[in-house]
């Protein structure tokens, strides 16, 4: 059973009105946002159940919209996040899905482009209390937390590609936690996410992408 | 140090002659590994949020987003600056801050949620209000946190306190439990007194429903966090003055969660039963279409 700290029951610190609308949404998209390279350009985020429903009366949209700027679950400027996104110069749109309705009840797709023309989609679930979900990185089906340091590899399938990964960590005394492996299709692309216990410093950045098949690195803490 | 139920914690307590937050500190440094003054910083920030929370609406009312609340604390704060209230001092500064911190909720304000969003209120509004009252220091009032955590960590841990797994009972009600067994620690009770009076709120909260109206956190919601601290108060007063219960909180805490499972879905937070089903809720709300 994972560790309920005395701050979990008080807290999170968050702005209102729901954990699982306000404070999860805008942590879905926090993370969606690493996972993108580069700055967002434009946004459109799709909502599920009863996102789609209550959107508006919870804040969802704003919380969203924040989140995607970098903001964290107790930033006041959430408020006024519309606002700061045309500031940004940051596109953005959300269309409610009543259609799809064997989802989890508190899901959004946020699908982003970065200034460079880069685009990318991602799925998260918001499970209550300010816990979420990423559970789809483009088409494929993921499942990670955000709780850990993280590390969010975007490689060809190819032989070595973990091995060079987990070389680079061990250089930097990072132990792993937890690391799951993913992929498109047989030796096309692939997603590893590793979950580790210390912070993960930028260098290692740096050297994953001296690896040839290794295409993008996200690191989410 | 670590406890997984009640009975674990009242052996704690008394093995090592430890009040319920001195074990809940203990527990939180050894399992977070974390040094006491780092919890001490961020309990400090808890205190500092749920303070502005519960005062500023009081001064500043605000429209929620959903248009269903807005100005009951400033209300309330009226009416007890002309000397009209007829509830005791703390229970009406209590249930004013506790419908603040609903406000500011409500309104996109920052809040800690205690254990929830929808009952952020109850804790802040009870320990703020004997804070007014009897003059505790913070130090004193952060410690009451620390307790009331340990009943929200087992209610988190053994049950629920998702209105849309248990209803508001698991919501209001371990809220309600968790400022009762603060209060009493606070007034110089014990441990088991504490408990005691945890276990009384969940019994006389059990099978409250979860209806918010257009299933936004707003109306019934706001009106419960006052009798939330109402209930909290009527336990911690009984349990100080030598009231035991038949029933532990070990015991109570998995009673809530059975009849929570056992509520039809209307009632759990989906806002197709209860309140928000009524035909005054439904022309206010006007989701429907």
């Amino acid at each position: 059973m994972p560790f309920i700290s005395v701050f979990d029951v008080l807290g999170p610190n968050m702005i209102g009105p729901s954990s699982s609308h306000t404070a999860g949404a805008c942590v879905i998209a926090f993370l969606a946002r690493k996972m993108l390279g580069g700055k967002p350009k434009k946004v459109e985020f799709i909502l599920y159940g009863s996102f789609a429903k209550t959107y508006k009366g919870h804040g969802t949209d704003r919380a969203l919209l924040g989140g995607l700027m970098g903001f964290g679950t107790d930033d006041v400027r959430i408020r006024d996040s519309f606002n700061i996104a045309k500031e940004r110069g940051i596109e953005y749109k959300f269309t409610p899905n009543s259609e799809v309705t064997d989802i989890h009840p508190n899901t959004v797709d946020v699908c982003m482009e970065d200034e460079e023309g880069r685009s990318v989609t991602v799925r998260g679930e918001s499970l209550g209390g300010g816990k979420v979900r990423i559970v789809k990185i483009g088409e494929v089906d993921i499942d990670f937390s955000g709780e850990y340091s993280a590390l969010v590899l975007v490689h060809k399938d190819r032989p070595g590609v973990i091995a060079y990964t987990t070389k680079i960590l061990c250089e930097h005394n990072i132990n792993i936690a937890f690391m799951k492996l993913y992929r498109e299709s047989k030796g096309n692309r692939a997603y590893t996410i590793i979950e580790s216990d210390e912070s993960i410093p930028k260098t290692v950045k740096d050297d994953l992408y001296k690896n040839e098949y290794i295409s993008q690195v996200m690191i989410v803490q | 140090m670590d406890f997984s139920n009640a009975k674990e914690l009242l052996e704690l307590c008394d093995s090592n002659k430890m009040s319920i937050s001195e074990v809940m500190k203990q527990r939180e440094c050894d399992e977070s590994t974390s040094s006491k003054e780092e919890i001490k910083e961020k309990m400090k920030r808890v205190l500092q949020i749920m303070r502005d929370s519960a005062t500023m609406p009081i001064n500043t009312p605000m429209k929620s987003m959903g248009g269903l609340i807005g100005g009951e604390a400033k209300k309330l704060s009226d009416y007890r600056e002309a000397k009209k209230n007829i509830s005791s001092s703390v229970l009406s500064r209590g249930m004013m801050y506790a419908m603040a911190v609903l406000e500011c909720n409500a309104s996109m304000g920052l809040i800690v949620a205690a254990p929830t969003a929808g009952s952020s209120g109850v804790v802040p509004g009870l320990l703020l209000a004997m804070q007014d009252v009897y003059s505790f220091s913070d130090d004193k009032i952060m410690d009451a946190l620390f307790a009331a955590g340990a009943i929200g960590y087992l209610a988190m841990r053994n049950a629920t306190v998702a209105g849309a797994v248990g209803g508001c009972q698991a919501e209001m009600g371990v809220a309600s439990a968790m400022a009762a067994a603060g209060a009493v620690e606070l007034m110089g009770g014990t441990p088991r007194q504490s408990l005691d009076a945890a276990s009384t709120v969940l019994m006389n909260m059990l099978g409250l429903v979860c209806d918010p109206v257009g299933g936004l956190v707003e109306y019934p919601c706001q009106n419960r966090n006052a009798s939330g601290v109402a209930n909290a108060l009527v336990a911690t007063d009984m349990a100080l003055a030598g009231i035991t219960q038949l029933i532990p909180f070990d015991e109570m805490l998995d009673t809530m969660y059975r009849v929570g499972k056992r509520m039809p879905v209307e009632l759990r937070e989906t806002a197709l039963g209860g309140c928000a089903v009524t035909k005054s809720a439904c022309e206010a709300c006007g989701m429907c279409g």
